[in-house]
């Protein structure tokens, strides 16, 4: 059904930290990992070991340089999945039904059985979060891994996102959205956390924590400080006895 | 947007189709038997031709039926209820008039109002995507349902309407050109709103997720041929709307009729062509392409 919920639940969605994601892409492999083992359609490869490789993910990461006024430009890695939007404009387009936003945790999901593979939902989308796997024809999205969270067969801790599960530098978090006392809702709110494309008005749920401002070091020569050049002053500074004989006679040659 | 050939001849012919069936259905004295067959023939051909090619870009078209459910939130579902009705009743005012020749007025009227709603539903498949910001105005559908219907008054005959149509429709392109050049940056939509890393300084896309090109690329971030985009308008603009006014102007309007229509229907695909070619997609911005 396409009609939007007006109110879910719940907002389970993700909480990405550009401070501390290290780009290493471990997510975008554990992603395809699991969400092409498990529910739905494989996420087919085209041409995978060929001259024109291409194929379809769930979550992809960017990497931005960022210029400041003064000193140097900063490396932001960007990982980019499903929002799982509050107003999302791709589940009301589709003229079959198969996408649907969930009233009882707000995640954006298609059932692939019904879509036709028209595509509207991917250009309805601005994120690019959705893509048309070239193999089966059906749309292919993030899950929120759905089929990990509330997965009883699986250890507790591992009843979170693929993606979230395998971050090595904690860039990732999983939770609810909409209850403010939640561990996701108060990072949020300590870090400033913000909206991709705000004026899109898509309401996404999933929050971006800015990076941290830089420390300003060395910026300009009245703040250098340089805790090692007492330890590195020259002892000698001029040398003495056949040092000093030979350093005088081979500037005069 | 990728520029996908069954998308074009779709949105052309059945536009074209529709729009002649508009004009069969609001005419007073519509014709009858074989010549009224021969016309609502051209009129399905066109209509149901460009509807079926429209199934051809579908990754999964055996569940096409589907898209019937969700009318209420979709406009290509809408699309699909509205194209039906216009074959369906027009279907039936055409039976009654090649065989009967009786004209039931009403049902034309019906008919013609379903083949602009169409029309209109069309439009609105692009119109509505706030993504595509070229597209996401008004006059977007104020330029299918003014191309559609005079290019239907050109397939029926109707010189004097058609002129009038033809001039219409060619400014509207033109200003929709116009107006659509400035809209991806009136839209607010930029490289700080998407990635929010505007605060800190100039952003740059640095690398791209992966060495390849994926799905979003071909299908979002088409760029081939933008450099000819001025070109192209000129020539689309030539065959849409200053020949075939040329041709219609002239003493012997039968015979250039033909010339007439097949230049504008050449012009209006060169223009469904940039149509997509030229529109870009907000997500172009993730990749550092817009």
């Amino acid at each position: 059904m396409t009609l939007l919920p007006e109110k879910t639940d719940r907002k389970m969605g993700l909480v990405i930290d550009l401070d501390t994601c290290v780009g290493c892409h471990a997510c975008v492999i554990s992603c395809k990992g699991w969400n092409t083992e498990n529910y739905g359609a494989p996420l087919s490869d085209q041409d995978p070991y060929g001259a024109d490789p291409s194929g379809t993910f769930l979550n992809r990461i960017h990497s931005y340089e960022v210029q400041p006024e003064s000193g140097p430009a900063q490396l932001i890695h960007f990982p980019k999945s499903c929002l799982h939007c509050e107003d999302a404009p791709c589940v009301t387009v589709c003229p079959t039904g198969a996408s649907y936003k969930r009233v009882e945790d707000g995640i954006v999901l298609v059932n692939e059985k019904d879509c036709i593979g028209c595509g509207l939902c991917a250009w309805a989308c601005p994120y690019g979060a959705r893509e048309l796997d070239q193999a089966e024809g059906v749309m292919k999205k993030c899950t929120l891994c759905v089929d990990r969270i509330y997965n009883e067969n699986l250890p507790a801790e591992d009843r979170v996102p693929a993606c979230v599960r395998t971050c090595p530098s904690n860039a990732r978090h999983f939770g609810d959205l909409g209850d403010p006392d939640s561990a996701v809702s108060q990072l949020v709110a300590e870090r400033g956390g913000m909206d991709l494309m705000p004026e899109q008005g898509t309401k996404p749920v999933n929050k971006y924590l800015p990076p941290r401002s830089k420390d300003t070091l060395n910026t300009g020569p009245s703040e250098e400080i340089d805790i090692l050049a007492p330890l590195l002053a020259p002892i000698a500074k001029e040398p003495k006895g056949f040092l000093g004989w030979l350093d005088k006679t081979l500037e005069k040659i | 947007m990728h520029p996908a050939p069954s998308i074009i001849a779709f949105s052309t012919f059945s536009g074209l189709g529709l729009g002649l069936l508009f004009w069969l259905g609001v005419d007073t004295t519509a014709p009858t038997g074989w010549v009224a067959f021969a016309f609502f023939a051209i009129g399905y051909i066109l209509a149901v031709g460009g509807l079926i090619s429209s199934t051809f870009h579908l990754g999964r078209p055996e569940r096409a039926l589907k898209a019937f459910t969700q009318w209420q939130t979709s406009w290509l579902s809408r699309e699909a209820w509205c194209a039906v009705g216009a074959l369906v009743t027009m279907g039936l005012y055409a039976f009654l008039l090649v065989f009967f020749d009786t004209q039931v007025l009403v049902l034309g009227w019906i008919g013609a109002v379903f083949c602009l709603l169409t029309v209109y539903t069309t439009s609105m498949i692009y119109a509505q995507l706030k993504t595509v910001p070229r597209w996401n105005t008004v006059l977007t559908s104020a330029l299918f349902l003014a191309i559609s219907i005079a290019g239907g008054a050109l397939l029926s005959g109707r010189v004097t309407i058609a002129l009038v149509l033809l001039v219409i429709a060619g400014g509207l392109q033109f200003v929709w050109w116009k107006t659509g050049d400035m809209r991806f940056k009136e839209s607010g939509t930029d490289m700080n709103t998407a990635t929010g890393l505007g605060s800190i300084g100039d952003v740059r896309a640095f690398e791209p997720p992966h060495t390849g090109t994926n799905y979003l690329l071909n299908e979002m971030v088409y760029t081939v041929g933008r450099r000819h985009a001025e070109k192209l308008r000129l020539i689309a603009i030539g065959l849409m709307l200053v020949l075939p006014v040329l041709l219609l102007l002239l003493p012997f309007p039968h015979i250039f009729g033909l010339l007439a229509l097949v230049s504008h229907v050449a012009g209006v695909l060169v223009s469904r062509w940039l149509f997509f070619a030229e529109a870009e997609h907000v997500v172009g911005l993730y990749y550092g392409m817009r």
